[in-house]
Formats: C-alpha cells, structure tokens, sequence
C-alpha cells in the first residue's frame, strides 16, 4: 500500500494538536474562574465559593497536566513533521515562540505550584495573586500562539529575500489584519467551553442529589457566565468573517458553499458540497443573506470558489464543520438564556438540568469545528501565499509515521477516557461537609490550611 | 585557534543558552524522572506517595526547561532543528509517549477512583523509564554524528541504558535530600546502586566520543590541551568516590548535609555536559553543521536576546521564590 507521508504528517499533526487544544481551552478561561470563586469568597466569606474552588481546582490541575504534556509534543512536532517551515518563516515564528516559553510557561507552571500546593504556606494573598498569575500566564500564552496563527493566515510585516521571510516590522508581525478577531474569538471560546462545563457537570451533581450550595453557586455562575458571552461570540464571529472574506476570500466561500460568483448570493443552510463537479447537492437555501451578512447589502457580490481553482481549500469538511460550529453557538444562546430565565424565576429544575448535562462538552466541539474551519480553510497555504504546506514536510518515511501516529493516537483515546471517567468520578463524590465549619469573614483562620 | 566568522557572539550566545537550558533540564526533570523510575521499587503507599509530593510542585516547571531548550534550537538554529529532529523521529516520539504517560500519571493517580491507582503507578514507572532510556538514545545517536549502522544503534540504546541509571542516581540523591527515616534509607541504598552503573556508563561514554571524529580524538589528547583538560576527568572521579563513601553513612543524626550527594551528583552531570560541549564546539549537528552555518538572522536573534534578557532574571527570581516554599524535607501535598 502507497501511504502518502505528507498526508500522514498532517493527520498526525491535526491529531496532537486537536488533542491539546481541548485543554488550554479549558484551562485558558478556568483560571479566571476560580479567580472568581476566590474573590468572592474572600469578600463574603461564604464556605460554599470555597467547596466551588475546591472541586474545580482539581478539574483545573487534571486539566492543565493533560495541556502541558500535549503541549510539549507540539513544540517537537515542528521539528519532526514541518521542518521546512522553521526553515522558511523561523525568523517571524522562532521570537513568537520564544516569547511563548519564556513569557508564559514559566510563569503559569511555576506560580501553579503555589496555587494548588500552596494554601497553607503562603498567605491568602500570596495565593491569591498566585491564582491570578497562573490565569494571566494561560492567557499570555493564548496571546502568543494566536499571534503566530494568525500571522500564518494573513501575513504582515515582514520581507522575503533568497526564498526566506525576515522579520521587517514586528508591530506589524503581531498585530497583524487577523489577529485581534482571531484572539477575541478565541478567548470566548474558552470561555463558553468552561462556562458550559460548569454547568454541566454542576447540573449533573444536581440530578443526582448533590444540593450543597457551592453545587448551585457553581451553576448559576456558569449559566450566566455563557448567557453574556454567546452574543459577544456571535458579534465576534461575524467582524472575523468579514475580516476573513477580505483576506481570504477563497475560504469564505468554501464556508458558504458557494461556487460561482454572485449578486446576492444565497445562505445555504445546508447542502453537500459535491467537489467534482463544482455543485451543490440538496441545497436549503434562503436567497440574499449571504450577501446581507458578508458585505451588509443583500445585493453585494461574494466571489465563488470557481475564481480559485486549484488555489481553494477541500470544500466539504470547511463547510460542515462551519454549520457545526455556528449550529453549537445558536444552540448555546437558546439554552444560556432560557437556563438564565428560569433560573431567575423559579431555579433549578429538572428539565433545565437535564438540558445543561446534555450541553457539557458543547464548547469542545464548536471548538474543534471553529479551528477545522479555520485551518483546513487555509489549504492549500501552510502560510498564506508564502508557503505551501506540501514544501514543508520532512524526509520522514511514511511507515515511520504511520507508527508514531497510532501511538499517539491510542494513547490520545485512553487519556480522553480517563479524563472524562475522571471528571465524573470527583462529580459523583458528594460535596464533603467541612470537619469544621468556617466562620464567616475570616478567610485566615488556621484551619484552612491543608490537613498535615 | 580558529577565528570566529563576524557577529559569531550572538550564535554563541544562542548556544550557550541552549546547551544552559538542557543541562538544567538533565539535572531537574532527571530527578522527577529517577524518583519516577524508583517509584515502584517500595510497595509501601505511604512512601510511594511521599515520593510524589517530593516532585509534585517542581516537575511541571523542571520539563519547561526542555520546551526552552528545544524552542532555542528551533529558533535560533533553525536548519539543523530539522535535521536533528528528523534524524531523531522514532527516540523523540518514545520520548513524547513517556513524558506524557508520567506528566499525567501524576493527576490521575490522586484523583481517579482508588483501584486504578496501581495502574498509574505503572504508567508512571514505565513513563519515566521510557522518556529517560529514549533520552539517552538521542544522546548516543547524537554523538555517533546519527550514524545509521547497526553499531551504532547498540550504542545508542547502550546509552539509553546509561541515561537511566544516571537519573535513578539523581532521583535516589534528591530522596536522600527531601525524604527522612525509612524511605531515606531506602533512597541512600538505591542511590548507590545506581552509582556503580552510571559510573560505567560515563566510562564508555567519554571512550566512545573521542572515537567517534578524529577532530575530536584531536583535540582530547593532543599537548598541551590534554594537561589543561586533565581536571574534567580527575573531579568527575573525585565526585563519584565522594558519593561511594558519603551515601554509606546513612542514616545521620544531623540532617544538615542531606543536599550533598545531591549536588555531588549535579556536578558530575555538570562536568560530564562540559565535556561533550568541548568535543562538538562549534558543530550543533556532529562534523555537518556549526552553529553560524545554521543561526536564524541576527534581528530576529536579537530581538528574543531582548526579551531573554529581561525575562529570565524573574524566572530564576519565581524558581527560587518556589523552591524556598517548598523546601526542606517534603510533606504531604494537599489541595486546599
Ligand atoms: C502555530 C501554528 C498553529 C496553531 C496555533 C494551530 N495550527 Fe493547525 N496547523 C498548523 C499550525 C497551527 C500548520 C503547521 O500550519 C498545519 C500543519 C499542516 C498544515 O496544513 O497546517 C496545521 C494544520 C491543521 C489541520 C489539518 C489541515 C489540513 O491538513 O487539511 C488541522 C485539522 C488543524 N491544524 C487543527 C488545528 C487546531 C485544532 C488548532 C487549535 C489549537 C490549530 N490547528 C492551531
Ligand atoms: C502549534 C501550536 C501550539 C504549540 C507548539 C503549543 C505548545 C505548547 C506547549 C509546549 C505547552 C506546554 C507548556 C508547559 O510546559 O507548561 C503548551 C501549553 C499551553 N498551550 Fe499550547 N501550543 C500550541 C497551540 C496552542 C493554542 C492554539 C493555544 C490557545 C489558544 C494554546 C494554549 C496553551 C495554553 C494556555 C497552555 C498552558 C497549559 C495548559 O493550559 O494546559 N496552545 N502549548
Ligand atoms: C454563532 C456564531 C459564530 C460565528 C458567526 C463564528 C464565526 C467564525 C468564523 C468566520 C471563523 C473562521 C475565521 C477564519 O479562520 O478566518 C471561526 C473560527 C472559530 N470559531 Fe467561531 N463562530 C461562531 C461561534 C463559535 C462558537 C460558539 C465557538 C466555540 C465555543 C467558536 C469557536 C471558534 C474557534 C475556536 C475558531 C478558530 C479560531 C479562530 O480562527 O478564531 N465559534 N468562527
């Protein structure tokens, strides 16, 4: 059998990448989470913020280990599976990653030592602040692989002499056109992944018997916490489509499955996109929205992916998995605000619960479909008219991968079971009750500190 | 001497930051990764667990040192990253598979459901090993220059063995410092086994290399550098007969001197790292590519010195800062 080692080099990529991405998700936005949790209770003294921070600490360490060592595989894969391209755009991409390491992941992995480990010997404080460095650091790093993503999608500020990129302008470099969209969208999708796990998990506590306080603070907080955020997203995702379309045109209209240029074009709902023949299939479509949307005039053109031939992404799995994303979203904002007015008016219910247990790991997937989107819609570019993705790859021989990726790939399905078989694990252990219970405002008193 | 092309102190700067960042890394994640290889040598749960909280707050920040010391070759050398990686594909992607089974193994274990948590250990144990024997691995290849014979590989996964009893020794050192009474036994006996293995293994290594290019052969043991070198070898031995009699004397009445054999064995790891350094300079990848013929351009070289510059004085300022909150003899570890 023929394996085509630039196809493996990619799934084995998409793979460790897809893997890693599920946890900086979470943990990008749970670090502030727990900040929250902490300032409250430091402010009411109410035990329950702090049995909130103590079950999802845990979710948080569980998650951040899992990040890390995903994490560390990336930083090799550059090497092992795309040398090509340090050697073609190392001198825009090296200082972005360096500033990664060094900004970044030494701050969070250090003060995370003190956050979880640290209570009883640091003051409040101290620990606090640790909270907040360790929340900072995750978003530090957030801020600067999504400035080298970006910079891979619409490259800015630099010159190419003898076929190599150098860096001219690195204001330019790291504020490049899609950038600020990129982060932005980015960082709300953290924050409705965790917001829609807190409730979950909380609403799944709930359903089975767990009513402590902390339970019902942490639910509400996550209900809310997604009910703001969803339109933000929504208003978020439309600026970076319109930021997109003007970049990278071809990309949108594989998005929108639209294969001739139009006059007010259609928005398919759905459709299957039939690539050989440049066609939709069983299309639902509603007649000028695409336009109105994409250029706010329901008679403005969009360019359709036959003025890119040879030059535009796969159309199929850009376009899927952009209604899987913006299907997720419309779903989040009917269940955020319902679950936000019900909560209101009479609290928790059954139905309510049960609805919030069922959307626990939306946010993974719109997030994956978001970056397939994405990444996949950039092909066949590994750097946006610099690089191909084809030029980059290494000498590796295809069997060689093909082992390696199933490695990884076994190991990946064990630890995505375990993680989740753990989740519910710590969620079915009743909150304890507190051996002795706190006084109120008085988050000093010895018996915080951990049991010798 | 040779002369150095123009503007060659910022490639040496690059890779003296690299060769500083994996040293580091040797010595650090080495003890995470020893006390994991050491994990199941005591069935007793207490000590396994006191084992774990020796690491606990210190690992995660100890293999950030690697993400550094491969990011500063990846961005500073990026031609020979690649060759290096690619050469290196089966040891780099065991590695990977080790560092994640120990790296998760630490939060499963304390917080899955209590049946599984032998099989963690497991995980841990076999992580640890792997990740130190596939280290060693790269180590050997890496000195042959990736020669692809048969020869070679033997060497290299001799190597690997090496590597392993060199962080058991490391790993039994840091017990003997941060453990007490029984399992600081324990650690001062397995500590000396490992001793005798890593002393073979830096034998055969610092025979291999010279062998490896007659440059090298060249510049061991020619005069006068052969008496200017002299000190390497003759401290490396002292440590290691300093180690042979100071682990003997266990247990001691005062606890004041349980970070010697620690830092004994970080010299060692020190001195034997100066020596390899000495054999490749000025070639990141052995007799193919110095380190001018594969540095990034000097603005965006200096543009990350800026940053290093100023950032790593607070890394060494927050290391420290961890280290004196969890010094002295390690406790259980509780989340709040
Ligand atoms: C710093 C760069 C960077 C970052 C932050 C991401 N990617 Fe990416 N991605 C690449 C750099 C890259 C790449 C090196 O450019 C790849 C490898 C091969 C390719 O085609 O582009 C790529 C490809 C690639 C592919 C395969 C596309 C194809 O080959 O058709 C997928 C599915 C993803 N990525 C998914 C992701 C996800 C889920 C990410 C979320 C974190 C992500 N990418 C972030
Ligand atoms: C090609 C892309 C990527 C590479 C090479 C990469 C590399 C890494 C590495 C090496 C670590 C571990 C650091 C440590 O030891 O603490 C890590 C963790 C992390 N990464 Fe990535 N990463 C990539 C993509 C992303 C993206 C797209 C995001 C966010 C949007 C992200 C966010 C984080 C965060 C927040 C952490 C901290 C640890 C955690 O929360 O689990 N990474 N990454
Ligand atoms: C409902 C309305 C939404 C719209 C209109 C929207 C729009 C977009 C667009 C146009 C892109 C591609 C940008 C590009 O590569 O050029 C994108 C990417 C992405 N989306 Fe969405 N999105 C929506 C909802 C969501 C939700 C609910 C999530 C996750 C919880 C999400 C997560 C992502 C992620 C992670 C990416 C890739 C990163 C990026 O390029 O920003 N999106 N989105």
């Amino acid at each position: 059998m023929d394996l085509d080692p630039i196809l493996l080099a990619r799934i084995q990529f998409a793979a460790n990448i897809s893997f890693h991405i599920l946890f900086p998700t979470i943990t990008i936005a749970l670090g502030w989470v727990l900040l929250f949790f902490k300032l409250r209770f430091n402010a009411t003294g109410d035990a329950a913020w702090m049995d909130a921070y103590k079950f999802w600490v845990k979710v948080f360490a569980l998650s951040f280990a899992l990040g890390v060592v995903s994490g560390v595989v990336m930083s090799f894969q550059f090497g092992t599976n795309w040398p090509g391209f340090m050697e073609r755009v190392g001198n825009v991409a090296g200082p972005l990653l360096a500033y990664e390491v060094i900004t970044a992941f030494f701050l969070e992995a250090s003060f995370l030592a003190i956050m979880l480990f640290g209570f009883g010997r640091v003051s409040n404080r101290i620990h606090t602040l640790a909270t907040v460095l360790v929340a900072g650091g995750t978003t530090l790093s957030a801020f600067w692989i999504l400035v080298l993503n970006s910079w891979m999608h619409t490259p800015a500020g630099h010159e190419i002499r003898d076929g190599i990129v150098h860096a001219v302008d690195w204001w330019a470099i790291v504020f490049n056109p899609s950038m600020p969209y990129r982060l932005a969208h980015m960082l709300l999708a953290s924050g409705l992944t965790v917001a829609f796990l807190v409730a979950g998990l909380s609403a799944w506590r709930w359903l089975r018997g767990d009513r402590a306080p902390g339970v019902l603070k942490a639910l509400r907080t996550g209900v809310v916490m997604g009910a703001v955020l969803i339109p933000c997203q929504i208003l978020a995702g439309d600026l970076h489509g319109l930021n997109t379309l003007q970049h990278q045109p071809a990309k949108v209209a594989a998005m929108e499955g639209i294969w001739e240029t139009e006059q007010g074009a259609a928005l398919r709902l759905f459709a299957i996109p039939d690539e050989a023949n440049r066609t939709n299939r069983m299309e639902i479509a509603i007649p000028g929205v695409a336009s109105f949307i994409l250029t706010h005039d329901w008679q403005g053109e969009v360019r359709g992916l036959n003025e890119f031939i040879g030059e535009h992404p796969p159309v199929a799995p850009v376009f899927y998995a952009f209604r899987v994303m913006v299907g997720i979203g419309m779903l989040m904002l009917v269940v955020s605000w319902w679950g936000a007015w019900v909560l209101w008016r009479r609290g928790v219910t059954p139905w309510l619960a049960r609805a919030l247990v069922g959307m626990t790991f939306s946010g993974w997937v719109a997030t994956l479909a978001g970056w397939y989107v994405t990444e996949i819609g950039r092909q066949p570019w590994l750097v946006t008219g610099i690089l191909r993705t084809g030029e980059a790859a290494g000498p590796v021989a295809a069997t060689t991968i093909m082992g390696s990726l199933l490695m990884y790939l076994l190991i990946y399905v064990v630890l995505l079971a375990a993680y989740i078989g753990t989740l519910m694990h710590l969620a079915r252990r009743p909150t304890a009750p507190e051996p002795e219970e706190l006084g109120p405002r008085d988050p000093m008193r010895p018996s915080m500190a951990p049991a010798e | 001497m040779e002369t150095l092309p123009d503007g060659a102190w910022l490639p040496i700067t690059f890779a003296v930051l690299m060769a500083f960042s994996m040293l580091l890394y040797a010595i650090l994640d080495g003890y995470d990764l020893g006390v994991g290889v050491l994990l199941r040598a005591t069935g007793e749960e207490a000590q396994r667990d006191r084992m774990i909280a020796s690491i606990g707050p210190f690992w995660d920040a100890n293999e950030t040192w690697l993400v550094l010391g491969v990011g500063l070759l990846l961005v500073a050398f990026p031609i020979a990253h690649g060759v290096i990686l690619t050469a290196l594909y089966v040891p780099v992607a065991l590695m990977l598979a080790g560092l994640i089974l120990r790296g998760v193994a630490f939060e499963f274990r304390a917080k899955a459901p209590e049946p599984q948590k032998p099989k963690w250990d497991v995980a841990f144990q076999m992580g640890s090993i792997l990740a130190a024997f596939s280290q060693g691995w790269m180590l050997g290849s890496y000195i042959l220059g990736f020669d692809p014979s048969w020869g070679a590989f033997a060497f290299s996964l001799l190597v690997g063995v090496f590597t392993v009893a060199g962080y058991t020794l490391v790993g039994a050192c840091w017990l003997v410092w941060r453990a007490e009474g029984e399992l600081q036994l324990r650690a001062a006996r397995w500590a000396r086994q490992a001793l005798y293995v890593t002393w073979a293994g830096v034998l055969v290594v610092s025979a291999a290399t010279p062998l490896a290019a007659p440059r090298i052969f060249e510049r061991w043991f020619s005069l006068p550098e052969a008496l200017m070198l002299a000190p390497i070898p003759l401290a490396t031995g002292a440590l290691f007969l300093v180690l042979h009699i100071f682990l003997r004397r266990f247990p001691r009445v005062d606890h004041s001197l349980d970070w010697v054999p620690f830092a004994a064995t970080a010299a060692i790891f020190v001195l034997c790292f100066q020596g390899l350094a000495y054999s490749f300079w000025p070639y990141v990848v052995p007799e193919q590519i110095t380190i001018f013929e594969a540095a990034s351009a000097p603005e965006s070289l200096l543009i990350i010195l800026f940053g290093a510059a100023a950032v790593l004085p607070m890394i060494f300022l927050y290391t420290f800062f961890v280290w004196r909150v969890f010094g002295g003899k390690a406790r259980d570890l509780k989340y709040y």
